[in-house]
C-alpha cells in the first residue's frame, strides 16, 4: 500500500493545495456569476424595449459570446488585450471579466425570454392600475419572470462552474492546474497518482454542480405541476 | 355640458391598413351608465381601450373633465388612476397575494397611507363577500372570486370613472351573476359612471342609461337603454337584438 497512488494525495501539502485552487476556481466562477447575473438581467430587460438599435446591438453582443468558444474568448482577452491596448491585467480577472461578460449575455437571452413569456393581460393590467413602466417591470413582470426564469439561471450557472476547468490555458493557479503539476511531480514516485488526483477534482466538482443541477430539476417540476394543477 | 365626464370626438383607429373605428363622437355624463353593444369584431373592444391609452389612435380628441387628453405615456399613467378598467381575463398578479394585488395601486402609485389604504380594502373586500381571502393568492380563487377581486382593485384607486371589457365572457354561468350583482350595485349605489361592453343582454338592459350599437367600427345607435331594446332605430340593431338569445 506504500506505494499505491492514493498517498499522493496526502504527500507534502498536496491535499491542501487542491483544495486551494479549489478554491480558486470557486471565487472566478463565484464572482464572475454575480456581476453577469446583474448585468445580464438588466440587459434582457432592456432588450424588451421598442428601441430596434439598442436591442440590435444588445443581440449581437449576446451572439458573439455565445458563438465565439469560452477558450477563444479566454485567449483574446489574455494574449489581445494587453498587446494592442496595453491593458494588463493577472489571468484570474481575464478570467472573471470574460466569464462575467459571457453570464450576461447568456443570462440577457434567459430574462428576456422569460419577460415575453409573461402574458400580455399582465402588462395591461398593470397599466390599466397606473403602474408607471418602472413600477410594472418591478412589481408584476420580473417578480414572474424570475420564477420562470430560475431553472434556467441555475443550470447557467452549473455551466459556468464546469467550464473554469480550463482556466489553467490562460495560467490561472486552479485545481485542474494545481492537479496537473502534483501530477507531473510525482510521476516517478507515484504512476497511478494522476487517477486520484483527477478523481478528487471530479469529485469537488460534482459535489459543487450536482445540488445545484439537482435543484433546478425539482423547481423545474413543481412548476409544471403547479402550472398543470391550476 | 358641465357633469361631462368623458367626451370622445372624430376617433379613428387602424390596425396598420385596417380601419378598425370610424368617426367615433359621443359623451358621457357623471353616474351615467354606458352599455356599448354590437357583434364580435365590430371594435367594441378596441374602443374602450383606447379611451386609457392601451389602444392609440390615428385621430380625434378625447376630453377627460374637461380637459383635452394629450396621448403620451405620462399622461394615460396620471389618466389610469381616475379611469378603471376590468378585463375579460381576470389579470390578478399571481406573484401577489389577494392583498397585495389591490394594494399595489393605491400604495406604491398613489403613495396613500399603508394602514388607511388596508382598513378601506377590508370594506371593500368584505362587500364582495371575499374578506377570507385576502391573504390568498390567485390561484386559489376561483375564476368569479378572481373577477370579484380585479374590480376592488380597480375601485381602491378612486376612480371617477370604470371601463368594463366583457367582464363575465370567460366565467363559468354560476359565476355571472356575483360579478354583475357588484357592477350593478356600484350603479345603484355608489352612481359611478361606467361603460360596460357585454354579451349579456338581460343585464344590459337593466343597467343602460344609454346604448351604444357599435358595428363594423361605427356607432350606428346612440339611444336610451329602454328605447333601444324596445324598439332600436336600426335594422341591423333589430337583427342583433333578435340574433341574440334572451
Amino acid at each position: 500500500m506504500v506505494h499505491s497512488g492514493i498517498n499522493v494525495l496526502f504527500q507534502g501539502t498536496n491535499f491542501m493545495r487542491l483544495l486551494l485552487g479549489m478554491w480558486t476556481t470557486f471565487k472566478i466562477a463565484a464572482i464572475a456569476i454575480v456581476i453577469g447575473l446583474i448585468i445580464g438581467i438588466i440587459l434582457g430587460i432592456l432588450r424588451t424595449f421598442h428601441n430596434k438599435l439598442l436591442r440590435f446591438i444588445l443581440r449581437i453582443y449576446l451572439e458573439f459570446f455565445r458563438i465565439v468558444p469560452t477558450v477563444v474568448l479566454l485567449f483574446l482577452f489574455y494574449y489581445i488585450l494587453p498587446r494592442q491596448m496595453n491593458l494588463h491585467m493577472p489571468g484570474t480577472q481575464v478570467a472573471m471579466l470574460v466569464f462575467a461578460l459571457w453570464v450576461a449575455a447568456e443570462m440577457s437571452d434567459i430574462v428576456r425570454g422569460a419577460l415575453i413569456s409573461v402574458p400580455i393581460h399582465q402588462k395591461e393590467s398593470g397599466l390599466a392600475i397606473g403602474l408607471t413602466r418602472f413600477q410594472l417591470y418591478r412589481y408584476v413582470l420580473v417578480p414572474q419572470a424570475v420564477s420562470l426564469e430560475l431553472p434556467a439561471t441555475i443550470n447557467l450557472i452549473t455551466r459556468v462552474i464546469k467550464t473554469t476547468s480550463i482556466l489553467m490555458l490562460i495560467s490561472v493557479m486552479d485545481v485542474v492546474n494545481i492537479g496537473q503539476q502534483i501530477v507531473e511531480a510525482n510521476n516517478q514516485k507515484y504512476p497511478t497518482g494522476v487517477f486520484w488526483i483527477y478523481g478528487l477534482i471530479f469529485l469537488l466538482y460534482f459535489l459543487i454542480d450536482y445540488p445545484l443541477s439537482w435543484w433546478a430539476g425539482r423547481l423545474e417540476k413543481k412548476r409544471l405541476e403547479q402550472t398543470n394543477g391550476e | 355640458m358641465a357633469n361631462e365626464v368623458l367626451k370622445v370626438e372624430h376617433l379613428e383607429k387602424y390596425y396598420q391598413k385596417k380601419h378598425v373605428l370610424h368617426d367615433i363622437n359621443f359623451s358621457i355624463s357623471k353616474g351615467e351608465v354606458i352599455t356599448l353593444l354590437g357583434p364580435s369584431g365590430s371594435g367594441k373592444s378596441t374602443l374602450i381601450r383606447c379611451l386609457n391609452g392601451l389602444e392609440d389612435f390615428r385621430n380625434g380628441e378625447i376630453t377627460f373633465e374637461n380637459k383635452k387628453v394629450v396621448p403620451s405615456e405620462k399622461n394615460w399613467q396620471q389618466l389610469r388612476q381616475k379611469i378603471g378598467m376590468v378585463f375579460q381575463s381576470y389579470d390578478l398578479f399571481p406573484n401577489l397575494t389577494v392583498l397585495d394585488n389591490i394594494m399595489l395601486g393605491p400604495t406604491k402609485v398613489q403613495k396613500r397611507n399603508v394602514e388607511e389604504v388596508k382598513k378601506e380594502i377590508d370594506e371593500l373586500l368584505e362587500k364582495v363577500d371575499l374578506l377570507d381571502y385576502k391573504n390568498a393568492y390567485p390561484r386559489q380563487l376561483s375564476g368569479g372570486q378572481k373577477q370579484r377581486i380585479a374590480i376592488v382593485r380597480a375601485l381602491a384607486l378612486h376612480p371617477e370613472f370604470m371601463l368594463f371589457d366583457e367582464v363575465t365572457a370567460s366565467l363559468d354561468p354560476e359565476m355571472v351573476r356575483g360579478v354583475l350583482n357588484i357592477i350593478q350595485d356600484l350603479a345603484d349605489q355608489d352612481d359611478m359612471t361606467m361603460i360596460i361592453v357585454t354579451h349579456e343582454m338581460n343585464f344590459a338592459q337593466q343597467i343602460a342609461d344609454r346604448v351604444l350599437f357599435l358595428k363594423d367600427g361605427s356607432i350606428l345607435e346612440d339611444t336610451p337603454g329602454k328605447k333601444f331594446f324596445k324598439d332600436p332605430t336600426t335594422d341591423q340593431a333589430k337583427e342583433f337584438l333578435q340574433s341574440m338569445d334572451f
